[in-house]
């Protein structure tokens, strides 16, 4: 049996037929409609996250099977002091898989010692998003047609923004050997991912403070939330919120085939009038989660394309 | 030099560094109902100054909590008043239990059944620890 905690439980082998499985599902859904007949995925977050449940939920339902579950932690047992020990092991009976989303950091670890079913993290606080990784992963194939080999732009908040950190460590462990960093000197990246990435993976660094700057030499820009809470004052907020907008303007001297994603939901960064620009893939972004996610139900309940023979 | 006499049956906690005694004191043996003797500022050949802590009918004594204190510690085990054994501390390079996690986001401080532990990262100056269950750094000072 097999938990999903963090992208490293993954090979990269494993990262890559999820991804073409993923895009299978999307190009040919009928395919699938039936492979989790009968199964139920019981989806338990412990703190609202509706795009995630959302995600999973449709994700399960395309591959015709059942979703049972709560969406915040009030309505769920736990409210009333139960453990999550205890929850995880009365869910054994009920479902075949578990995806949870928990505020506390290390909540789905603590989960996969004392399950009988595989579970998914859907996220737990600040620490893991594994299948956020996914959806960016797939997402640059389908519209990159690879995952390595471009100019990787990283614009916002690159200091507590763990969706960026976990996508720059799974494009180093695919290969890639170099990053565009945007961010204001507040918010750059944690000096020790810096340190494991240049040890680790040989990884080069460019960091830089304004957009336009290097615009034009990017592929994939993927832009982040800059959240007033990271400031001291709003001030600063609100002198460097623009600054790491991304407008129509801006975009006039990017590359014709760039590429811009978001982890939404997104507050501000990127102006309404870039969503009709081509090169804004980030609806599709959400979009390619579902497939990357009905993949990765297949491959944990070994079914389908991953049915063993 | 003050005089203690030495211990039939229990355990001697020997070449503490001298002002941590009180801490092995603390942290191993706070709540014993067994006769216990701090030693403080002792002079040592190798230390210039050390702490020994005797402790009587007693022969556990969890050798990672000393060894993150202080590895130099070592710990003489006396039964009938013949040294049976004896042992060295040494930095744990897993711990289970005897350190809290540095995040307060971490799982370990709200649920009882995530006993935290911890892998040794790096001991350069300070004792790094990675936390099992949400992965961040917890620093012990030695
Ligand atoms: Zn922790």
């Amino acid at each position: 049996m097999r938990h999903l905690i963090e992208p490293e439980d993954l090979t990269i082998d494993e990262i890559n037929r999820l991804v073409e499985v993923g895009l299978d599902m999307y190009s040919n859904p009928k395919v699938y409609n039936k492979i989790c007949d009968g199964k139920i995925l019981a989806s338990l977050f412990f703190e609202p996250s509706t795009r995630t449940k959302f995600s999973f939920d449709s994700a399960m339902m395309r591959l015709g099977g059942n979703v049972i579950g709560f969406a915040d932690a009030s309505t769920s047992s736990t409210s009333k002091g139960e453990s999550l020990a205890d929850t995880i092991k009365v869910m054994g009976a009920y479902a075949d898989i578990i995806v949870m989303r928990h505020p506390k950091e290390g909540a789905p670890k603590l989960a996969s010692q004392y399950s009988r079913l595989p579970i998914i993290n859907g996220g737990d606080g600040g620490h893991q998003h594994p299948t956020q990784t996914l959806t960016d992963l797939i997402t640059i194939k389908r519209f990159k047609q690879t995952v390595n080999g471009h100019n990787v732009a990283f614009c916002g908040d690159l200091k507590y923004g763990r969706t960026v950190h976990s996508l720059i460590r799974t494009l180093a462990r695919f290969g890639n050997t170099k990053f565009i960093l945007i961010s204001p000197d507040e918010l750059k990246l944690p000096s020790a991912l810096k340190r494991q990435l240049t040890s680790q993976y040989g990884v080069e660094l460019v960091e830089v403070t304004s957009m336009e700057d290097v615009i034009d030499d990017i592929d994939i820009l993927y832009m982040t939330r800059i959240q007033k809470e990271r400031f001291f004052n709003e001030e600063d907020y609100l002198k460097l919120k623009n600054s790491y907008k991304l407008t129509r303007e801006k975009l006039k001297n990017a590359k014709p085939d760039m590429i811009v994603m978001h982890p939404l939901p997104r507050v501000n960064e990127i102006g309404y009038d870039v969503d009709d620009d081509k090169r804004a893939v980030y609806f599709e972004q959400a979009e390619m989660g579902v497939y990357v996610r009905m993949a990765l139900i297949s491959m944990m309940l070994e079914v389908g394309p991953y049915a063993r023979s | 030099m003050l005089e203690v006499k030495g211990i039939e049956n229990g355990i001697v906690i020997d070449h503490i560094q001298a002002g941590k005694g009180l801490k092995v004191f603390n942290r191993l043996f706070s709540a014993t109902d067994n006769s216990v003797v701090l030693l403080m500022n002792v002079t040592s050949k190798q230390l210039g100054r050390k702490d020994i802590i005797k402790i009587e009918n007693t022969f556990d004594v969890n050798m990672d909590i000393l060894g993150i204190i202080d590895p130099n510690i070592t710990v003489n085990i006396i039964k009938d008043n013949k040294l049976v054994e004896k042992l060295k501390a040494e930095i744990p390079k897993s711990l289970k239990g005897g350190l809290q996690c540095q995040n307060p986001r971490c799982i370990t401080h709200t649920d009882d059944y995530a006993e935290p532990e911890f892998k040794l990262i790096s001991a350069n100056g300070k004792l790094e620890y990675e936390c099992s269950y949400c992965e961040e750094i917890t620093v012990y000072k030695l």
